[in-house]
């Protein structure tokens, strides 16, 4: 009979027992508790993007071209605001056309008109050359479209913890299975 | 000493190049009034406290030009640890990056101011961008010279 998790013996037939016990409302209650979890963490996430104006309000440092100020795995705050102008000696996280990897380095040259429009160069502290190479073929000038944000604050090795979850995908499917088997089974007394 | 060249750029026009030497002399611990050309006095006290991991300190020269309203070049950058000697005495340096300008805006120009600015990087928290007090106007000639020398 079902239930039976003592006479089979072993942790996983335990948890099946446990699975199977619990009838389905209690079921239903905790998916959606974990739904609403889920949903409170992206909606946190759409209020940062709309406070710092940046698409993508924190980002993680995936290069050393920044040493020894940012190493890979560190974390980046940003902000965007529009009327925030562009000068040099700032740290931009920008993206280059048709590339999706956003980059961080400073900005070492501007060039501003009168009516606002600005060109600026960049250059990571920790190379030798500016970012020239690294733009589109053709293009000299970064604009302000290009910048996903300014950086305002960090944290050390933070990030560590998405690079490790993009290198080892095996490591990123346990975690969830572990996170998706905890919230299930937790019982609220 | 100024000199100033017309020559080629990465964008492939012909815009000012300009070239400049100075001294810096600072002393980012106390507030000791600099002597020399180029003065850059950062009166802060203990700048290095235990959260800052290091300054990336920066040279730029900023002027108006008819092409642009505004215009920033950094011409010299030094990262300073924690730890590091916070007094500086650099005399006779050569810009580090090449001082160009979009367009031919150096010819006679005769207000480029070079200021002397921080990024201070601490442990972990907030990045701010400091700019030292004291600044320097340098003038560029009205003719450009046709010596390739630097």
């Amino acid at each position: 009979w079902p239930g039976s998790g003592g006479t089979r013996g072993g942790a996983a037939m335990d948890l099946f027992g446990d699975l199977r016990r619990m009838n389905k409302r209690q079921l239903y209650y905790q998916v959606l508790n974990f739904a609403m979890i889920v949903s409170s963490a992206l909606m946190i996430w759409k209020g940062l993007i709309v406070v710092t104006g940046s698409e993508s309000p924190i980002v993680v440092v995936l290069s050393g071209s920044m040493e020894p100020a940012f190493h890979r795995g560190d974390l980046l705050f940003l902000t965007n605001f529009h009327d925030d102008p562009i000068r040099a000696g700032e740290i931009v996280v920008f993206k280059v056309e048709g590339r999706d990897i956003p980059i961080v380095h400073r900005v070492i040259k501007v060039h501003e008109k009168g009516n606002g429009n600005i060109k600026f160069l960049t250059k990571g502290d920790n190379n030798e050359v500016d970012d020239r190479g690294l733009y589109k073929e053709g293009q000299n000038w970064l604009e302000k479209k290009d910048v996903v944000g300014r950086a305002r604050g960090f944290l050390p090795y933070v990030g560590m913890v998405t690079i490790i979850m993009n290198d080892y995908p095996k490591f990123k499917y346990a975690l969830l299975a572990v996170m998706g088997a905890y919230v299930l089974l937790k019982r609220e007394s | 000493l100024r000199k100033n060249v017309e020559d080629f750029t990465g964008p492939r026009e012909r815009s000012d190049l300009g070239f400049v030497t100075f001294d810096i002399t600072a002393d980012i611990l106390n507030g000791k009034k600099c002597m020399v050309f180029f003065l850059t006095c950062i009166h802060l006290q203990s700048i290095f406290d235990w959260n800052v991991k290091q300054l990336f300190l920066y040279l730029s020269a900023e002027y108006s030009t008819k092409n642009n309203a505004l215009n920033q070049v950094v011409l010299w950058d030094k990262i300073m640890l924690r730890g590091d000697n916070p007094r500086l005495s650099l005399k006779d340096m050569k810009s580090k990056y090449f001082f160009f300008d979009d367009g031919n805006g150096l010819k006679g120009n005769r207000n480029i101011t070079l200021t002397l600015s921080w990024n201070v990087v601490p442990n972990a928290g907030i990045l701010p961008l400091v700019t030292g007090s004291g600044h320097v106007s340098v003038p560029f000639p009205d003719t450009y010279e046709t010596t390739k020398s630097y």
